[in-house]
């Protein structure tokens, strides 16, 4: 049972306790740009998971073999090759959602979860474990994109995956709020959602216990130093790297 | 060649029409974390400036003269993302060496802004385009406008914001991106211009 859970452990991890979107704050790009509808949040998480699990399994594999100075640009390369190749098959055999997300499936290159979990995760374990936190981190980020998108799709243009119910609220006088499927309405639905994580940590922490709630990144990671997303993580004994540093900045 | 009136659509479309944080949604880190002060936001937006028009003009001549002659298309991620981390690393020790009084002033910005999504975005958006390598620089250079333009109009904001008095759970980043969306709101005003 013990060994059962410890196997899981990465996988359930990336999806609940240390949520990316959610929890770590992470990726915020895509995140405000795709969400119009649950669909589009749901192809664009799925996207990155794949590319995140594929690369996260490379990046195990060869740990041993890339040299500690040159390992971000390797990883960069080994990031942007899968997704060249999961745009090409985007393109192949789903058009519509290419053509939705757009810029944004070449720009899954720069999304600060891929290399932070690469540099934090894949780079220090094994195939199966990084594959498994792979899975989890893209799953819990697909997760999130669908949920925020539900909530802008509903309140924006009633509708949710494809599913209409416009008419019978309109004929009770009600009209959508378009301005949530709109650019500002990713801001507002955003710091609504970061306001209630923000104040479940303050219940958290006044309740006595630590709170694993991040406030997001503001660096890159290419040139990301020592106080990066690296140290929002935790390491392999469950222990969280950054609280000491975190609460000396503040 | 492009006519100046041509140039001039384009770079009031993307300084303003598509401003390339409100709207695109492009280079959001940078714009929320380092917007705190309106001295450091305006270094950021020169900074950023500086890499983006640098990054367009290489990336398409680069997309040009190398990668559309021989059919690699498909490697345009790939080769992109590279060559800015490059000419990034190579500006910075260009400055570091030769312009010390430019590199005190950017050089703290410049690996900031290496991965920032703003810069491979404008580079793929200049390919998808079909802009010409003149075009791409002055597209490069609006969209990078622009992204100074949000910084630094958010960046006094919050230096007034200070003084307000904001529910506990909206402090820090939640009541930013109040702001963001209502400065999203007021740059949609703009989408009739063209």
């Amino acid at each position: 049972m013990k060994k059962e859970n410890s196997v899981w452990k990465p996988f359930i991890n990336g999806l609940i306790t240390e949520n990316p979107t959610f929890v770590l704050m992470l990726g915020m790009c895509p995140t405000l740009a795709v969400t119009t509808s649950a669909i589009n949040g749901l192809g664009m998480g799925l996207t990155t998971t794949v590319v995140l699990a594929m690369s996260n399994i490379i990046i195990s594999a060869l740990r041993k073999v890339i040299p500690d100075k040159v390992r971000i640009p390797a990883f960069i390369v080994i990031i942007a090759s899968f997704v060249t190749i999961v745009g090409q098959f985007l393109e192949a055999y789903l058009p519509a959602l290419n053509s939705a997300l757009g810029m944004f499936i070449p720009l899954i290159v720069v999304n600060c979860i891929i290399l932070g979990r690469a540099e934090a995760f894949a780079s220090k374990n094994g195939v199966f474990a990084s594959a498994l936190d792979g899975l989890g981190m893209g799953l819990g980020f697909t997760v999130a994109l669908t949920l925020i998108g539900c909530v802008r799709e509903i309140l924006g243009s009633f509708s949710v995956f494809g599913i209409s119910f416009k008419e019978p609220l309109e004929s009770i006088g009600m009209a959508p709020i378009a301005i949530f499927v709109m650019a500002p309405g990713a801001f507002f639905v955003l710091a609504a959602l970061n306001a209630l994580m923000a104040s479940i940590r303050m219940k958290q922490l006044a309740a006595g216990k630590e709170s694993k709630i991040r406030a997001g990144c503001d660096r890159d990671c290419a040139s990301c130093g020592d106080d990066g997303c690296v140290h929002r993580f935790y390491d392999e004994n469950g222990k969280d790297t950054a609280v000491g540093k975190k609460e000396e900045k503040a | 060649m492009s006519t100046i009136s041509e140039l001039l659509i384009i770079a009031i479309g993307s300084a303003f029409v598509s401003n390339v944080v409100l709207s695109q949604f492009y280079g959001l880190c940078p714009f929320l974390g380092v917007s705190k002060q309106l001295k450091t936001a305006g270094g950021m937006g020169i900074a950023v400036i500086f890499v983006i028009t640098l990054a367009s003009l290489v990336s398409s001549l680069i997309y040009k003269f190398l990668l559309a002659p021989f059919g690699l298309d498909y490697l345009k991620t790939i080769v992109f993302i590279l060559v800015i981390a490059a000419l990034v690393q190579f500006v910075e020790m260009f400055l570091k060496k030769n312009v010390p009084s430019l590199y005190q002033s950017l050089g703290v910005y410049l690996p900031l802004i290496t991965t920032n999504c703003a810069v491979l975005g404008t580079a793929l958006t200049n390919v998808q385009e079909e802009y010409d390598v003149l075009s791409a620089v002055v597209n490069g250079l609006a969209t990078a406008a622009g992204f100074a333009i949000a910084i630094c109009i958010l960046a006094g904001i919050r230096e007034k914001m200070r003084y307000n008095n904001v529910p506990k759970a909206f402090q820090g980043m939640p009541i930013v991106l109040v702001t963001a969306g209502l400065m999203a709101i007021a740059f949609c005003g703009f989408s009739g211009l063209l």
